[in-house]
């Protein structure tokens, strides 16, 4: 049992917005609560398109209103963030090494590139009756 | 060796933040921006094409695992997070983190049989 008294040094709330780097960090993890809020934006869509046509029309119609617009709009552009960042740091994180010659971190990268191109593309063109 | 559950968590963190990133910036997009502003066809997301989707069984599994994995990567970020906001660790922040994930897994679950068992 710890018996000492620890000196807890008080932070500032808004330590986060005393460096550039810092706040790209806070934009970062906050994109992922925009995530999740835009999921359950889905479910509720889901929900109400269990419920039948008129129900789920009257969610499209909800959607067109001008704070929908806003957040959708913000979680967008967080998500890029997210996507980016993301896409970054994954040489750090996955280390490729093909037989002991380590895989360039920019090739790891341009491959996420691609595969977001190719995702969201195949996204598009399933939504537009494409597929 | 002391077994934990982080190999598992994290792996579906990461699943989830890569995921979510290759996805979901179109999603949001199509249904958030481009069908409201009147930019693209609303007929991409009619009540018709949207259920003839989620009734086919793929269509129902990709939707269930993009949903259900960027849940978990959004509630596992969001709960590492609270530290850096000055919010302790906890039961309580633990429930509301990984319990909304739950709950929004649960939905996902339940009205997706309705729209099966229609």
């Amino acid at each position: 049992m710890n018996h000492r008294k620890e000196y807890l040094r008080k932070h500032s709330k808004t330590w986060w917005l005393s460096k550039s780097f810092y706040t790209r960090y806070m934009l970062r993890e906050v994109s992922s609560f925009f995530i999740g809020v835009y999921m359950f934006v889905v479910l509720v869509g889901l929900m109400r398109l269990s419920e039948g046509e008129a129900a789920y029309n009257a969610f499209l119609l909800a959607l067109q209103g001008p704070w929908s617009i806003l957040f959708h709009i913000t979680a967008f552009l967080l998500i890029c963030f997210h996507a980016i960042s993301w896409f970054n740091v994954t040489p750090q994180a996955m280390p490729l090494y093909l037989g002991d010659k380590p895989v360039p971190g920019a090739f790891i990268i341009g491959a996420h590139y691609a595969a977001w191109f190719v995702a969201s593309a195949v996204v598009f063109l399933f939504a537009a009756g494409g597929v | 060796m002391a077994k934990s559950n982080k190999p598992a968590i994290w792996a579906l963190f990461a699943g989830g933040g890569t995921l979510s990133a290759l996805v979901a910036p179109m999603m949001i997009f199509i249904t958030g921006i481009g069908i409201p502003m009147g930019w693209l066809s609303a007929d991409m997301m009619s009540y018709q094409r949207v259920l003839a989707f989620l009734q086919h069984p793929l269509g129902a599994l990709v939707f269930f695992i993009v949903v259900f994995l960027s849940l978990w990567h959004a509630a596992h970020r969001l709960y590492v997070s609270l530290h850096d906001l000055g919010i302790p660790k906890g039961i309580l922040p633990r429930l509301i983190c990984y319990g909304g994930a739950a709950v929004g897994t649960l939905m996902a679950i339940v009205y997706l049989l309705r729209v099966w068992l229609f």
